[in-house]
């Protein structure tokens, strides 16, 4: 049983109990997702696996047998930020910090469902793509809770990123 | 839907926004609904130059660190040989634990100990806050030191084991019985005993004149009650310590807003000396006056020295909301009396919360009300009950966050009985010294905040007529409310100074930053008062071995970094003296008479005489020149001035007519806080309080169960906050006028805009409906 995780293979854990998120921290010393909630309801934790967004703390680590994960420590070049994360520090998307590595997952994320066309709770027409908006993109990031308040940043950062239309 | 938002987005790129403030526009806008023009403003001091280098939008220091998922926090340091902790809670309110059945847990797998207050190290009670100049505890509950319960929730066993797994599941084998006392969890009951409190050194109670008889006498009246319930901080980052007893050092990785006096209290609890605790946080994951000495330090600490391992203890998001204290919750009164002209006669604030036996916490609610209106009669009083409960606690902006809501939402209600606009009302009450002690204020433009304010929301003036409007089926409207927080500067701030041969300097100082970007704007502040590049200077923070016992609360910590830096500047230039060369015309000049600018030491005399920094380094022994200051007395908020800052809060408000949801498309929000010293991480700061001002007033409260007092809603999924689709863009600005009296020109903005929103929203929601809400939250069931 082997997990891809940031192009790097891992065996494992036996224990069954152990989250993805639990797995990642604890286990391989990923500290990169956080643990907010370990509910599903705060996003600190999301990861992409084969490209889609999930919460890892909602994750059996046993589960993803096979999987390729991508965490915050795998999107950067090197040295060198993912644009979203540059963009997170441009627009003070941020302020703990705590929040900001599932933000930027869900972020990523969310670019590649809109060009895909998937439909969100605010898009008005279910039978054509998804117009860019704002709201769009805020309905999108509501899984994942900040609490220092730095949302109006942080939807500047991922509006930049995602680019297209704005209202 | 569509979120009009007029002035914000040009105002986000417009660099010269205290010119806007300045210019003709504002006072022409407000000119025209007849307030007076440049009353009780105070001018910017001539000294405004001095502060020319602060100010820089500069991008925060830890951005990329924390956007590359590589900043370390508290429960992300590993020690060989590591184990896990995890608590079971108390399921009682009061009483007496009768039995411990341990046994299963101590025989499953990966256990290693299993503590209780029988076997748990004997230990002193913590020092809560106020009980000693470094208190820094929620309460002095003993822990786990024997069989009585005080509040349910509270832990009555900690186990340690390899995994946290295991951990988790032997905790649940854990079997505990209790003979329960009588146990007070009602507000009510609390409320008939409930005495006039004691805090922060002083009684709260103010009486002026005859507030009573004058509101009977009053031309005009009102007299409301309010609810407020309790609140939780909610940090993304559960509370979580990781703990190593190590050479006769107990090492602790924290999430602390005061390293230096969360070390010296636990500390005490252990009977060790402070210099025997090495505390570091250097970065917390939000703290909002929540992230202090808890239960859980203590135990992980003890359990750590009994099992001699290093332990994690992570708090699940229950365990938050048992054992780390919340906003207290509050019953107020305020009863307004004015002449017809809307000149108060009568302000009466009063009211009742609610604290526990073991602290000396009492949510100072009149706080704003001592101290933004004249009126000639005023009482104010708060009493408080005790209930055996988690611990009330500050949490932002306390006393200011509720009680700016039923202030403001008082005067509303009394600009529209008078039918004089709400704006007009509050600038005919603006106070030329302030209200209740006398003093001269140090600087005050509220008056340009409620222009300016005005005039980049569009404010509709209003006299007595709602002006709410409908668009199908959304009922729109308007309100707004003065925001307000004092300054303070607390003692104990020490900063040491560290020149280098290279031109640089390294600052260190024992403060914290949970996200406000400290050391962003320790490097300004330093930048400017040492003549040394941004770029050159280096902060270390967040470590109790630096100096000074500082504590990020009360929006101080800049300020008292900013008067550490100024002393130990004085001492850097006294050691600079001491190595100018006798050839040099500096040579034989003191300290007074010196000064850094541009990377050279010079006389303030003739700035032309000087010598490069770097050459006066490469004559000292050690290759750098080091010097360490605490900052001076405090008197320029305790003795001397009248020191407060305030602001202007607009709101619109969307209440759906079929469903009663409410939204806040727009809010614009101008504050009076002196000089702004980073304008990119200061409008963050405004904003997120004005975004947790929102989760107070439309979603935000912790429920207690009254028959057994128990939390209720103890995670995120059933405690609700703000998140995206709920934030709208939120255009803040500020009269950026130095405070002539604070340290750094600056007097403090972590909590203000936590005040005032809640009033405007609730004020606009009348605007819309008709309907006045006194009770918060406000949920669309309150609508309906």
């Amino acid at each position: 049983m082997t997990i891809e995780i940031n192009n790097q293979p891992y065996d494992l854990p036996d224990d069954a109990r152990i989250s993805l998120l639990d797995f990642m921290r604890e286990r391989l010393e990923l500290f990169g997702s956080k643990k907010g909630c370990n509910q599903g309801a705060c996003g600190a934790c999301t990861v992409l696996v084969d490209g889609e967004r999930i919460l890892s703390c909602l994750a059996l680590a046993a589960q993803y047998d096979g999987r390729s994960v991508t965490t915050i420590e795998g999107v950067a070049n090197g040295d060198e930020l993912h644009p979203l994360q540059a963009l997170f520090v441009e627009n003070e998307g941020m302020q703990c910090g705590y929040c900001t590595p599932g933000q930027i997952m869900s972020g990523i994320a969310l670019k590649s469902e809109l060009e895909r066309g998937a439909p969100s709770n605010v898009s008005a027409d279910l039978t054509v793509a998804p117009r860019m908006s704002r709201d769009e993109i805020k309905e999108r990031l509501s899984g994942n809770l900040c609490r220092c308040g730095a949302h109006n940043g942080i939807i500047d950062a991922v509006a930049a990123y995602v680019g297209g239309e704005e209202q | 839907m569509t979120n009009i938002k007029p002035n914000s987005s040009s105002h986000k790129s417009d660099p010269n926004r205290r010119q806007v403030l300045a210019g003709s526009a504002a006072v022409a806008a407000i000119g025209a609904f007849g307030l007076p023009v440049g009353a009780q403003t105070t001018a910017a001091p001539a000294a405004s130059g001095a502060f020319a280098s602060l100010g820089v939008p500069h991008i925060r220091r830890d951005g990329a660190e924390k956007a590359r998922g590589g900043a370390k926090f508290a429960a992300e340091y590993s020690y060989p040989g590591m184990v896990y902790g995890a608590l079971v809670y108390s399921t009682i309110a009061r009483g007496t634990i009768t039995s411990l059945e341990t046994a299963e847990a101590e025989a499953a797998p990966g256990v290693v100990l299993v503590m209780t207050h029988e076997n748990a190290p004997r230990l002193e009670r913590p020092e809560p806050f106020y009980s000693s100049p470094t208190g820094m505890a929620g309460s002095s509950t003993p822990v786990m030191q024997d069989a009585e319960v005080l509040w349910n929730g509270q832990p009555v066993a900690v186990v340690l084991a390899s995994t946290q797994e295991e951990a988790d599941h032997a905790a649940t084998l854990i079997n505990v019985a209790y003979e329960e006392a009588e146990a007070v969890t009602s507000f009510d009951v609390a409320a008939e005993s409930a005495q006039t409190s004691f805090y922060a050194g002083r009684d709260l109670l103010i009486e002026e004149g005859d507030a009573e008889t004058a509101l009977a006498d009053a031309e005009v009246s009102i007299d409301l009650s309010f609810n407020t319930p309790a609140h939780n901080h909610n940090q993304i980052e559960p509370h979580a310590v990781t703990v190593l007893w190590q050479d006769g050092i107990l090492r602790m990785h924290d999430c602390s807003q005061g390293v230096d006096l969360s070390a010296i209290t636990i500390a005490k609890v252990f009977g060790i000396s402070p210099a025997e605790v090495h505390l570091s946080a250097e970065y917390v994951g939000g703290g909002f006056g929540g992230k202090t000495v808890w239960q859980y330090h203590i135990l992980a600490a003890a359990a750590s020295q009994l099992a001699d391992r290093p332990v994690r203890m992570s708090l699940t998001r229950e365990g938050v909301f048992r054992i780390c204290g919340a906003r207290a919750p509050t019953r107020q009164r305020v009863a307004l009396g004015s002449d017809r002209e809307g000149r108060l006669t009568s302000l009466i604030h009063t009211g009742t919360t609610m604290k526990i036996e073991n602290n000396s916490m009492t949510e100072p609610f009149f706080e704003q009300s001592e101290h933004m209106y004249r009126a000639d009669n005023m009482h104010l009083e708060i009493r408080a009950g005790t209930m055996d409960m988690l611990a009330n606690t500050f949490m932002r902006a306390p006393g200011a966050a509720t009680g700016t809501f039923t202030l403001e939402v008082a005067l509303d209600e009394l600009a529209e009985r008078l039918a004089i606009d709400p704006i007009e009302l509050r600038v005919r009450n603006e106070p030329e010294v302030n209200p209740t002690t006398g003093r001269a204020h140090s600087q005050r433009a509220l008056v340009d905040a409620y222009r300016e304010g005005a005039r980049r929301f569009g404010w509709i003036p209003r006299s007595g007529q709602r002006q709410g409007y409908r668009e199908g089926e959304w009922q729109v409207g308007t309100g707004m409310a003065a925001a307000y927080y004092p300054y303070k500067r607390f003692p104990g701030g020490a900063a040491r100074i560290t020149l280098n041969g290279e031109g640089g300097a390294l600052i260190e100082t024992a403060a914290a930053d949970m996200g406000m970007g400290t050391t962003t704007a320790t490097a300004a502040v330093a930048s400017e008062r040492l003549g040394i590049p941004y770029d050159a200077i280096e902060v270390r923070h967040g470590d109790n071995t630096l100096p000074g016992a500082l504590i990020a609360a009360a929006s101080q910590q800049t300020a008292a970094i900013g008067a550490s830096l100024t002393a130990a500047h004085e001492v850097l230039l006294a050691e600079l003296a001491s190595l100018v060369p006798a050839t040099s015309p500096l040579h034989g000049l003191p300290a007074a008479e010196l000064g850094t600018a541009e990377g050279a030491l010079y006389s303030l005399a003739d700035p032309q005489q000087q010598i490069p920094l770097v050459d006066l380094v490469a004559l000292s022994e050690s290759g750098t020149v080091s010097a360490e200051a605490q900052g001076g007395p405090i008197s320029e908020w305790t003795q001397d001035w009248s020191m407060h800052s305030t602001g202007a809060v607009f709101t619109e408000v969307r209440v759906n007519s079929v469903t009663g949801e409410i939204r806040v498309p727009r809010i614009t929000a101008i504050y009076d806080c002196g000089k702004i010293l980073n304008s990119k991480l200061a409008e963050s700061q405004f904003r997120g309080g004005i975004i947790m001002a929102l989760g107070m007033t439309l979603m935000e409260g912790a429920s207690f169960d009254e028959r057994n007092g128990r939390v209720m809603n103890p995670s995120f999924g059933s405690y609700y906050m703000p998140t995206h689709l709920d934030v709208p863009h939120i255009d803040v600005g500020w009269t950026d006028i130095p405070d002539p009296q604070a340290p750094t020109g600056a007097r403090g903005i972590g909590e203000i805009g936590m005040s005032g929103p809640a009033a405007a929203i609730a004020n606009a929601i009348y605007d819309a409906t008709g309907k006045r809400a006194r009770d918060l939250p406000i949920r669309l069931d309150a609508l309906m």
